[in-house]
């Protein structure tokens, strides 16, 4: 008989996700909001926390991990201490964002996507926070900064980083 | 509220909606907009202080509310007689004492009767800026949950249909589709379950309309779900969400628990034995889920892939039940179409387009912002007198719409009258309804290639022309903006698109090569300034 | 259970009648009407992706994938024409340029159908670049080679591994371009516990993606009949 598994470890955030997934019934179909819930105790997707998951679900470990990276919005990696989310969507593109996200590029030695080495900044883009008015605009540490330039984004990440 | 009991009629509801607008009445009322731009600039800290400042003022009340639309010159912030732009954050007292006539006020003082709102017509908007996003009372006051009422109490749901029908409401999330003939596909397909959906993943970069709607007025989305499940027959319903707008999702969720509260939502609304239940579900970044297939995929909690249709999702969707799959902004018109009349609204717009639109007007322009205008009104109106023209003094060049399934529209086609035919006609397309203003610096190979890069990475790979084809695309426009493309790059890009377009799966291959089709069409020139032998004629022409 | 209706319609020309719920494609293989296609297994779902089976319908400007579309009455149905032959030789340049199919070195040499496609469609030449992709080979499975190299993308060792085997031990990572078939949780075939070593995928893969380890090219054919075989056996338990 089949017998939900136990988490991997006593960290707290398990039980929480246990909930979750209780409250969802263990519907196969909740997968995504599972995994939402799972990013936001986590911060990402960690490969046990998803085996977790596919396991309570009754769910392929292959589909879990097809729906994880077929949506941008789940990552992978673990993120920096700090995140800087550049809008790349029309208006901001317009009005010069990628060449702010080129800017934090030289700046930290890091491209879309990745983390500096010492885990201190995660610089990543998102198609349009539909802040179009705020043109150019990133939400750093979940705080929207708009109308930006070169010299203000880097200002700005000097004002967060290292303090 | 704290009185407020469960609403079992009409009669209740509407009485309750007298109360309450007598106890606004006796009121003053000074609204601070809070949305994305304003609460970027302070005004949430100015909402505060105005509360602590205005404490000691009689029958005084500050609320907190969806946007106003003028994005451009927040803070606003509007009392009983005027409104009053570009605010700070600590201007509470400042603006107390302008409001009480003891200072100075003409320079923060924005009339009314600007283009900028004599030009526009709000339906959708009707409550945005005004009533306090997450209260219940303020959307009852205006109305609210009327329409769906009588729509219960007095109509029978094919009635419910021929008023929508008559109304010419077609689709807002981009294709058009007449919606009253979709409910009366879904109300005819035979099923034991029925579902209603809102597709809210607004994924046009550029476009913000639906995300204001749910932000400023999230119970009139509500209102149109549940006027539409009553009408098709579906007592389960899901609202798909955006997962980057969290704010929209909380005001949403929380407008379900009031109304389920107050019997609006859930078991037995009024008293009729009609049933709804409402649930959230978070997209999850991904472009392709605005397609209706796709979207299904994805509130099964599968990779968001679509699936060729036929079967429509009207005869066979979510779990292969029929199903209804409307926008935010079409169902934000539903409530004000039965209380008016189809009629009532038929007589707005266009011969084949009718009602209004919201448009996020953004990119290089003064006023940019969210307006509602209605169907016929041309380019040029928009631009030049609702939006104030171009923003540094710059050439107006191309206005943007239809997202990455749009296209860029020239100086020359200024005075076409906006509605779904017409943008069609110049290559371009409603969409959900950005529009993003270029000037003179923006270079329209560039523009394509943005756009092609976009539907590169959204593509979700599933069938081989959408998967492949925009990735060759996007190479040889990056190949052309780095002036190495020759005459034959280009030809094989004509080619590819007209491959992608015709025999992609889904709506987001079929479209992506829109972008480039149409700026091929308008600027060609651009491109061919930028091949190989016309550098070549360049150099040998100088040295003869 | 009702009888199932008939439904006559025109294929090429042709007057043809089949019953309701069939696709154009089933109704044109049961009367010998040749249509390419590269992701259709008989027996699996039809997904309608490689886009090699559009036809045209008259009165119809969209082309339909005939794999996935129904027959209705008074339909009719070109299957062959100039402009279906143009996209369908640009959609098999593009799927030729995604990987890195050299035909000469694979092992499915002579007996591909992706191979076979290029003769159906009359092709001497690739209209697009390629594009190169650095891709693995994982040789970690005991019996099989999966070549990454050689996919098409056409999910039918997916649906096989899902629908007829039950284990779902394959599936497809990411999306657009960077989409990959991957093994349980995207780790080497070798170790994914959920493989049953039946081998259906390695049948029904089109192209030398999927192939048997210890055999020669000339021995590497293989055989799908079997699928739907099996669907009707499980139809009739169930």
């Amino acid at each position: 008989m089949y017998v939900r598994p136990k988490p991997p470890s006593d960290d707290k955030r398990f039980k929480q996700l246990m909930r979750e997934m209780k409250r969802h019934g263990y519907a196969r179909n909740s997968l995504i909001e599972v995994l939402h819930s799972a990013q936001e105790a986590f911060g990402y997707l960690e490969d046990e926390v998803m085996k977790f998951v596919a396991l309570s679900l009754q769910l392929p470990l292959s589909k879990v991990y097809g729906v994880a990276t077929f949506y941008s919005f789940f990552t992978l990696k673990p993120q920096g201490k700090h995140t800087c989310v550049v809008c790349t969507g029309t208006a901001c593109y317009i009005k010069g964002a990628d060449r702010i996200m080129e800017s934090i590029e030289n700046e930290y030695g890091i491209k879309d996507g990745d983390t500096t080495e010492d885990d201190e900044l995660s610089l990543l883009s998102a198609r349009c926070f539909g802040s179009c008015n705020l043109a150019p605009m990133a939400i750093i540490d979940g705080e929207v900064a708009g109308y930006l330039d070169e010299d203000k984004t880097l200002k700005w990440l000097k004002g967060v980083l290292y303090v | 509220m704290s009185e407020m009991k469960t609403i079992h009629s009409l009669e209740e509801l509407e009485e309750l909606a007298e109360v309450l607008r007598e106890e606004q009445k006796s009121k003053s009322r000074i609204t601070v907009c809070t949305g994305v731009a304003c609460s970027s600039l302070g005004s949430e800290e100015l909402a505060k202080e105005l509360s602590e400042e205005s404490k000691n003022l009689e029958n005084c009340e500050v609320k907190k509310v969806g946007c106003k639309g003028l994005c451009a010159l927040g803070v606003l912030v509007e009392d009983d007689k005027n409104m009053y732009h570009s605010l700070k954050k600590d201007d509470a007292k400042n603006l107390l004492a302008m409001m009480e006539g003891t200072q100075e006020s003409s320079e923060y003082i924005l009339s009314k009767d600007i283009p900028f709102y004599s030009k526009q017509k709000k339906i959708v908007l009707e409550n945005a800026g005004y009533i306090d996003p997450d209260s219940l009372d303020d959307y009852i006051a205006a109305d609210g949950y009327k329409a769906l009422f009588s729509a219960i109490s007095d109509m029978e749901r094919s009635e419910v249909i021929d008023e929508i029908k008559k109304s010419g409401l077609r689709g807002r999330g981009g294709g058009g589709y007449p919606t009253g003939l979709k409910w009366s596909t879904v109300e005819k397909a035979i099923g034991d379950q029925k579902y209603v959906i809102c597709n809210a993943d607004e994924g046009d970069p550029g476009a913000f309309m639906d995300r204001s709607v749910m932000e400023a007025d999230p119970h009139r989305v509500i209102e149109g779900m549940a006027i539409a499940a009553y009408a098709v027959g579906a007592n389960k319903g899901y609202l798909y969400i955006r997962a980057e707008y969290p704010l929209a999702v909380k005001r949403i969720k929380l407008a379900i628990k009031r109304a389920e509260k107050f019997g609006l939502l859930g078991e037995n609304i009024c008293g009729s034995g009609f049933s709804l239940k409402l649930d959230v579900r978070l997209g999850a970044g991904a472009f392709v889920c605005g397609e209706e297939t796709a979207l299904l995929s994805s509130i099964e909690g599968k990779r968001g892939t679509p699936t060729p249709r036929p079967p429509y999702p009207a005869e066979s969707g979510l779990w292969g039940k029929p199903t209804l799959i409307n926008n935010v902004e079409t169902y934000a018109n539903i409530a004000p179409i039965i209380r008016n009349g189809g009629d009532w609204y038929a007589k707005i717009g266009t011969e084949s387009s009718k009602g209004t639109k919201v448009f996020a007007l953004t990119g290089q322009i003064k006023n940019s912002g969210m307006i509602e205008v209605p169907m016929g009104i041309t380019l040029e109106q928009i631009i030049f007198e609702i939006g104030g023209g171009m923003a540094l003094g710059r050439e107006f060049k191309a206005v943007q719409t239809g997202g990455p399934s749009g296209g860029c529209i020239p100086r020359d086609h200024l005075n076409l009258e906006v509605d779904y035919e017409n943008l069609k006609s110049v290559g371009s397309m409603m969409g959900s309804g950005g529009m993003i203003v270029m000037d003179e610096s923006s270079k329209m190979v560039e523009v394509a290639k943005f756009f092609m890069e976009f539907c590169m990475s959204e593509s979700c790979g599933k069938c081989v022309p959408c998967r492949v084809g925009t990735v060759q695309m996007y190479e040889i426009l990056k190949k052309i903006s780095k002036k190495d493309g020759t005459r034959k790059d280009l030809a094989l890009l004509e080619e590819l698109c007209d491959v992608v377009r015709n025999t992609s799966l889904c709506g987001l291959g079929q479209s992506a090569p829109n972008p480039v089709v149409s700026t091929l069409r308008f600027f060609k020139e651009e491109y061919e300034n930028l091949l190989v032998e016309s550098r070549c004629h360049i150099s040998i022409s100088k040295e003869a | 259970m009702a009888t199932k209706q008939v439904k006559t319609l025109k294929i090429d020309g042709m007057d043809i009648s089949s019953i309701q719920g069939s696709s154009i494609l089933e109704v044109a293989r049961e009367h010998d009407i040749y249509i390419p296609t590269l992701c259709f297994v008989e027996g699996l779902c039809a997904v309608g992706s490689c886009r090699l089976c559009l036809v045209e319908i008259e009165g119809s400007g969209k082309l339909l994938p005939a794999c996935t579309t129904q027959i209705y009455e008074g339909m009719s149905v070109i299957t062959n024409s100039e402009k279906l032959l143009k996209y369908r030789q640009m959609i098999l340049s593009l799927m030729f340029a995604e990987r890195n199919h050299t035909c000469a070195v694979c092992v499915s040499n002579g007996h591909c159908d992706l191979q076979a496609m290029l003769q159906i469609l009359h092709m001497d030449h690739i209209k697009v670049p390629y594009m190169f992709p650095r891709l693995k080979v994982d040789a970690t499975h005991d019996r099989f080679v999966m070549d990454h190299n050689r996919c098409i993308l056409c999910s039918a060792c997916v649906r096989v591994c899902d629908e007829i085997e039950g284990a779902h031990t394959k599936d497809i990572e990411g999306r657009g371009i960077k989409s990959n078939i991957i093994t349980d949780f995207a780790q080497n075939w070798g170790d994914a516990s959920s493989c049953t070593t039946c081998g259906k995928c390695v049948q029904v893969c089109p192209t030398g993606a999927l192939s048997e380890k210890g055999k020669a090219v000339s021995e590497q054919l293989k055989r799908r009949s079997f699928v739907s075989y099996l669907k009707s056996m499980r139809e009739d338990v169930l």
